[in-house]
């Protein structure tokens, strides 16, 4: 690696001819510059993740024959976060959108870019690489004109190659050379104008949905490497439960069986073909017993119990300025209960164990975290675990993948040379995922006499939203071994993106306003990200409360949100939805029929959103259908307004289905939805007949990402066309039939 | 099902037209009453609505009287009967479709006596040969329930009933024949909680309207309550004497049951029952409580058929069960839902393979959102052979019972009446 | 050895007859399409067709499909021609993470194979049995209306190749933005007309 980096291109002594650019930092691991060396204080503000990763070639490679290869080190999720990258990097650099193709989260070869969570994604790694590809075209450009001895400003960077006058052209294969882009990013950037895109901002088809739709290799299920064996984990029965016995002589004897591993209370078995390794996990389960004990809380009284515990208070606002004097105040109560990310594959992991090194194919958002728990656990050097992202199917958080990852990991360690695939049950992943945390909010607010709110008082009770890995205690598999890891100490996320109290102080304008929260240590049930974090349930009771307020001060909903709402990209996308859903046309609810509307923007800081909804409530079961929804979102630039639209469909759907139907059951031992059975979700009878999103495009400024901006709205637009319908208010979620019915009453 | 429409049928129709035609026109004819202005909501006590609401729980009103997909009490449920398919009629207060012009004295008469308000009688589908036991306050508190629904605009479909059927006027003939009008009389041998138990489920319950066994007029046959009968294409299985209940009935687990939907010595509730005991989720439980009383009554101790003396060797069967069932119904997924153990299944110990072959055939679906068993049907991947070896494996191994007769024709039956 | 038909192909398959058709699919004849999802009968990943018939092959062992037609997603075209279903999916980007999306096609196949007109509501209550977490289920809908107007045309044989390598960045409607920058108010959703639902 050079040490001699300079900023002045035209200083550089670059050698003629072709050749791929040797990335430094795939020979040696470890020499990451941010990696805890060298002078980080000194170092410009570079956006975006090239911060952490300055080195251009850490983000863009151009082969001998002129093909593009970008580097990311966030994952594919079924987000379409692959083919945006690539509009990106296509249009910034000008290359044919085909001649460029991505490497994703990979610790030997990608960028650590932390998790694909909270939306970053194209936030971070998309504005790092457009950055990057910007700059590099500008390189690309001041070699040409070196050569062409031409003013750089006469030169254009087109379809691969830069053209100059007299019809000069120069492809980039034949103007790269070794180290060109090994050089760290400047502060500023000659980023495209918009104006001009040919690619990002169009719905370019995704590249990945050929694949999965023709029985291509899609999923780090799919994979199949030579002498691959099959592998089950055998998990306990309860979260405190103790294996005392286990007879594996049998076990062992079973048709195919090579291994029963057992260490401490993990247990695993292995064979050469899948279904014997299911069979003989099946007979393992009937061989093994457990002490297990009571530590589950009560069910149905899951809020007093969170009320009741201890807790940590951050007052994350406390403002007070001078307003008329209350007139009206009111308060209430809102909760949701554990929620299951209900990943439709459950996880799996594929491990080798070769060499001394342990390489890991897993869909976990964090490979780099990941990897560092792993080899934590395994007591293996960093540099000897190697963990490669692979597409799984959703996990909207942090789902099992991570553990099947560590129970690969740890059943190749046994098994040295034999590549192992090891696949969760159905009722391992629903039992042992993490869940989204159950949560509690508190809220009182006053109106003055003119109907706008003049104080306001809110508190979130809630678990960590994150408890990943990072240290090996994180995981289940360190967590059960004889020797076993400590879960880590849970902390809360600090503002301004916040776990439990993400999202939880409003975007409107409040003269005077406290918001709490109480962050509770204790974790009884296992819990971690989902989708939005805490966004979800602050959104629904704020926006719930707000409806509440709204019509307490006589006011249209959507008119009280915008009386106190200053930030006109909020005021735009309120406005856009009620437009879309024809919100002013809307008649008086009458037969069951009810309309709802809420805004939030995600963390107050990414993605703008609002959601209108018109639902019908059966007074006689209960039951709600959604008739239609229409959503407005500014995601600041838009890469593929496509995306934005899948993306928006499914949070809104996925919300529902969260609203509707979904709580983790469990009894004083043991989680008791362990299946779909047990856990229902949306099925499409209950798909709304429409759903439409309108993109307000802010062509020209930063991404504002999308994913996780529909969840709160959603939710809260359903409850409050509940509320329209029949009049009366439901604050605990789920807004099931039985319970929408006992609320109704006869 | 036994297709009635035979000749021995069609023979008797014809006595009973020729010996009292004119008698039955006469004895046929009911005023009707007049309009009645629809009552206002706060004419009815609240508490009297809710115990409507209870009682209209019972009785399952919203099953028959809501069409799929359709709103909830404004009818237009096809009923599939031996004489021809029958619609449930709009019994929400609209003015047009509904009953909402009907006085309380109209209502009962149509609960009581199977007449309708305009004089027409109602076809016995509509169990009024049960719901003539209601006493004067429930009928009202029905009424109170009924009256403060959301009024529907629906008109109910036309019957589809052969000539004669379709004249209504003959039904006064089965009524004279087969309807014993009038209320509870108590049964001064049993206690109270038994006569309220009767008086529930011979009442507006109406279970004997599936667990009675029918003569061919279609009427229960009275010295067989409770012997079994059919709803549906299903059988709803003995609770008298005759039950084959693997595991004894009593009232406690009986009321568990009805109030849940399930008992870990029994299984699930399928078929019609399932939205029978959705619904009895909103009964009052003290009601429930005593209709559990008196069928655990009314079963008493029952005797079992012998066991088969050795079950044929039946490798097909054992495998096709190993290998597509056992996962489920042998292992150690939990209860309720997981998979009911077959021996304690009365689908394997019952009088017919009926449900049992539904069961394998369609799955189990449970309605949208609502926690249940989901098991895939198999109707695709067994052929009519296959499916025989597994029922004959079951019955032997699980029902411990003499093997069905008749299985081939069920799965016929079955096979025609499911599609995929 | 049991003898199975695949997508028209026969197979001699040395799993024990025990084995769920999904092993088999999967792990002996490396087809992918057919996923894991719950092994219970639950969620439709597993859908394949027997016969024409929608089966989840998760719970069907394979002593029961001797001589029966078993066709996967693989059988109704491939990535370089892929079948009406397949095309109308990759029109719609009928697909979030797409783990469901194969067993959703395998429904809907059957249901187009018998029923070619069938409507809005015939296609839910087919797809009710198959679960999708990400919530893609309009554009799933929208994908097999396409796919049975594809089928009904007269080029609904397997078609052309999309691509992207020969056809540029495959739009799925027509570029038709050349708008102002900075106005975000007057941008029209970009192909508005495809939002509106289609009846």
């Amino acid at each position: 690696m050079s040490t001699n980096v300079s900023h002045k291109i035209s200083r550089r002594a670059v050698l003629r001819g072709t050749g791929a650019l040797v990335l430094s930092f795939s020979l040696s691991p470890g020499a990451w510059p941010y990696a805890g060396s060298g002078p980080q204080s000194a170092r410009p503000k570079l956006p975006g993740n090239l911060g952490r990763n300055p080195l251009l070639d850490a983000w863009i490679r151009v082969d001998a024959d002129g093909h593009v290869t970008a580097f990311t080190g966030k994952a594919e999720l079924g987000q379409g976060i692959k083919t945006a990258l690539l509009q990106v990097v296509a249009e910034e650099l000008e290359v044919p959108f085909e001649q460029v193709s991505l490497v994703t989260a990979d610790t030997s070869r990608t960028a650590d870019e932390g998790y694909t969570a909270g939306s970053h994604s194209v936030q971070d790694s998309g504005t790092a690489l457009r950055t990057a590809a910007a700059q590099v075209r500008e390189i690309l450009i001041a070699e040409a004109a070196r050569r062409l001895r031409a003013p750089a400003d006469q030169l254009r960077a087109v379809a691969g190659a830069v053209l100059g006058p007299n019809e000069a052209r120069i492809t980039y294969a034949e103007l790269v050379s070794a180290n060109l882009l090994h050089v760290e990013a400047q502060p500023t950037t000659k980023l495209k104008d918009p104006t001009l895109f040919k690619v990002m901002d169009r719905s370019v088809q995704r590249i990945d949905i050929p694949a999965k739709v023709t029985g291509g290799e899609a999923y780090v299920q799919d994979m199949r490497l030579p002498g691959m064996l099959h592998a089950r984990v055998v998990r306990p029965p309860s979260y405190r439960a103790k294996l005392l016995q286990v007879d594996v002589g049998n076990i062992e004897k079973m048709t195919g069986v090579v291994q029963v591993l057992r260490d401490g209370n993990f247990l695993a078995v292995v064979a050469y073909r899948e279904f014997q390794a299911v069979k003989a996990m099946r007979a393992l389960s009937l061989a093994a017993r457990w002490e297990e004990s009571e530590s589950l809380p009560k069910q149905a009284r899951l809020s007093e119990t969170l009320l009741g515990m201890p807790a940590q208070d951050q007052v994350i606002l406390d403002k007070h300025d001078a307003a008329g004097g209350p007139s009206k105040t009111l308060e209430a109560t809102y909760a949701r209960p554990y929620l299951s990310h209900g990943s439709v594959g459950p996880s799996c992991a594929v491990a080798h164990l070769t060499d001394g090194v342990m390489t890991i194919w897993t869909h976990t958002q964090g490979v780099y975290p990941d990897r560092q728990a792993i080899a934590e656990m395994l007591r293996m050097p960093l540099d000897r675990v190697h963990c490669i992202h692979v597409e799984g199917s959703g996990c909207y958080g942090h789902n099992g993948a991570d553990d099947a990852a560590a129970d690969a990991a740890l059943i190749a360690n046994a098994l040295p040379d034999r590549p192992v695939r090891l696949q969760w049950m159905r009722e391992q992943e629903h039992s042992w995922e993490p869940f989204g945390p159950a949560m509690v909010a508190k809220v009182r607010a006053s109106l003055d006499s003119a109907g706008r709110i003049v104080d306001w008082d809110y508190g979130v009770w809630s678990n960590t939203h994150a408890t990943r890995p990072g240290p090996a205690g994180a995981l289940l598999a360190a967590q059960h071994l004889e020797r076993p890891f400590a879960p880590p100490e849970p902390k809360p996320l600090p503002q301004p993106e916040g776990g439990g109290d993400r999202n939880s102080i409003p975007l409107y304008t409040l003269p005077s306003a406290k918001v709490t929260h109480h962050f509770l240590h204790d974790m009884p049930v296992r819990v971690s990200a989902l989708r939005s974090l805490g966004a979800h349930l602050n959104v629904f009771a704020i926006e719930s409360f707000m409806d509440e307020l709204a019509l307490a001060a006589g006011s249209d909903p959507v008119a009280f949100r915008l009386a106190h709402l200053d930030d006109p990209r909020a005021r735009d996308v309120v406005t856009a939805a009620a437009d879309e859903f024809r919100w002013a046309a809307r008649p008086t609810p009458a037969g069951g029929h009810g309309y709802g509307f809420a805004f939030a923007r995600y963390k107050n800081l990414a993605a703008y959103c609002a959601v209108a909804m018109q639902v019908r409530v059966d007074r006689e079961t209960g039951r709600t259908r959604v008739l239609r929804a229409a959503a407005a979102i500014d995601t600041g630039q838009v890469i593929n307004p496509d995306g934005v639209r899948n993306q928006m469909e499914g949070a809104i759907i996925q919300s529902l289905s969260w609203c509707l139907f979904e709580t983790v059951s469990f009894d004083a031992t043991r989680i008791t939805s362990v299946d779909w059975a047990t856990y229902p979700i949306l099925r499409f009878s209950s798909v709304p007949e429409s759903i439409t999103v309108r993109i307000i495009d802010r062509p020209g400024t930063p991404f504002l990402g999308c994913a996780e901006a529909g969840q709160g709205p959603a939710s809260a637009a359903l409850a409050n066309a509940v509320a329209n319908a029949t009049g009366k208010r439901v604050r605990d979620l789920p807004l099931n039939a039985a319970r929408v019915k006992a609320t109704i009453g006869v | 099902m036994k297709t009635f429409v035979t000749r021995r049928v069609v023979i008797r129709l014809l006595w009973v037209l020729g010996f009292g035609v004119a008698g039955l026109v006469v004895y046929a004819w009911r005023s009707a009453l007049p309009p009645a202005d629809p009552p206002s909501a706060d004419s009815f006590n609240a508490d009297t609505i809710r115990r409507g609401a209870q009682l209209a729980a019972l009785g399952d009103c919203a099953t028959c009287h809501t069409a799929p997909d359709g709103e909830t009490f404004a009818g237009g449920r096809p009923l599939a009967t031996p004489f021809g398919t029958i619609y449930s009629t709009n019994i929400t207060p609209d003015l047009t479709t509904g009953i909402g012009r009907w006085s309380l004295a109209a209502f009962e008469r149509a609960m009581r006596e199977g007449v309708d308000r305009q004089g027409a009688h109602l076809y016995p589908a509509f169990p009024y040969d049960h719901f003539t036991l209601l006493d004067d306050a429930d009928g009202a508190a029905l009424y109170a329930f009924i009256m403060t629904r959301q009024p529907v605009h629906a008109q109910t479909p036309d019957n589809h009933l052969p000539f004669p059927l379709n004249m209504r006027f003959l039904v006064a003939g089965w009524k004279l024949l087969f309807f014993h009008e009038g209320p509870y009389q108590p049964d001064a041998a049993h206690n109270l909680e038994w006569n309220r138990g009767a008086y529930l489920a011979n009442g507006i319950g109406h279970c004997g309207a599936c667990h009675t066994p029918r003569n061919s007029f279609g009427a229960e046959i009275r010295t067989r309550q409770f012997a079994g009968g059919e709803a549906e294409g299903w059988h709803a299985y003995a609770i008298n004497s005759d039950s084959q209940s693997h595991a004894a009935w009593n009232a406690e687990a009986l009321h568990a049951f009805l109030s849940r939907g399930w008992h870990e010595q029994h299984g699930d509730a399928h078929g019609p029952m399932a939205p029978v005991s959705q619904s009895l989720a909103a009964a009052a439980d003290s009601d429930v409580q005593a209709i559990a009383t008196y069928v655990a009554a009314e079963m008493g101790n029952p005797k079992h058929d012998k066991p088969a003396a050795d079950p044929p060797n039946n490798d097909t069967g054992a495998a096709i069960y190993t290998a597509a069932c056992a996962n489920c119904h042998d292992g150690t997924r939990p209860l309720p839902f997981g998979g009911i153990k077959l021996t304690l299944s009365t689908a394997a110990t019952g009088e017919t393979p009926t449900n049992l072959i539904n069961v394998i055939l369609i799955g189990l679906h449970p309605p949208e959102g609502t926690a249940g068993a989901i098991m895939p049907g198999f109707a695709s991947t067994l052929t009519d052979g296959q499916l025989e070896s597994l029922l004959s494996y079951i019955r032997a191994n699980f029902g411990a019972r003499p093997p069905w007769t008749g299985v081939e024709s069920s799965v016929r039956e079955a096979r025609s009446r499911v599609s995929d | 050895m049991i003898e199975l038909k695949v997508n028209g192909r026969s197979y001699e398959v040395s799993a024990d007859p025990d084995t769920p058709l999904l092993y088999v699919l999967r792990d002996d004849l490396q087809l992918n399409a057919a996923k894991f999802g719950c092994g219970l009968g639950q969620c439709g990943a597993c859908t394949v067709l027997v016969d024409g018939a929608p089966t989840l092959s998760c719970v069907t062992p394979i002593m029961l499909l001797e001589g029966r037609q078993i066709t996967t997603v693989e059988g109704l075209g491939s990535r370089e021609d892929p079948g009406p279903l397949q095309r109308a999916f990759i029109e719609e980007q009928a697909a979030q993470c797409g783990y469901c999306i194969p067993g959703m096609m395998m429904r809907a196949q059957a249901l187009l194979q018998r029923n070619p007109r069938a409507t809005d509501a015939e296609i839910r209550a087919q797809l009710e049995p198959n679960l999708c977490r990400c919530g893609t289920h309009m554009r799933i809908l929208r994908a097999v209306r396409r796919a049975a107007t594809l089928m009904a045309g007269p080029a609904s044989s397997p078609g052309t190749a999309v691509t992207p390598a020969a056809a540029g960045p495959q739009l799925d409607t027509p570029d038709t933005e050349t708008g102002a920058q900075g106005d975000a108010r007057s941008r029209p959703a970009y192909s508005e007309r495809r939002e509106r639902p289609e009846r």
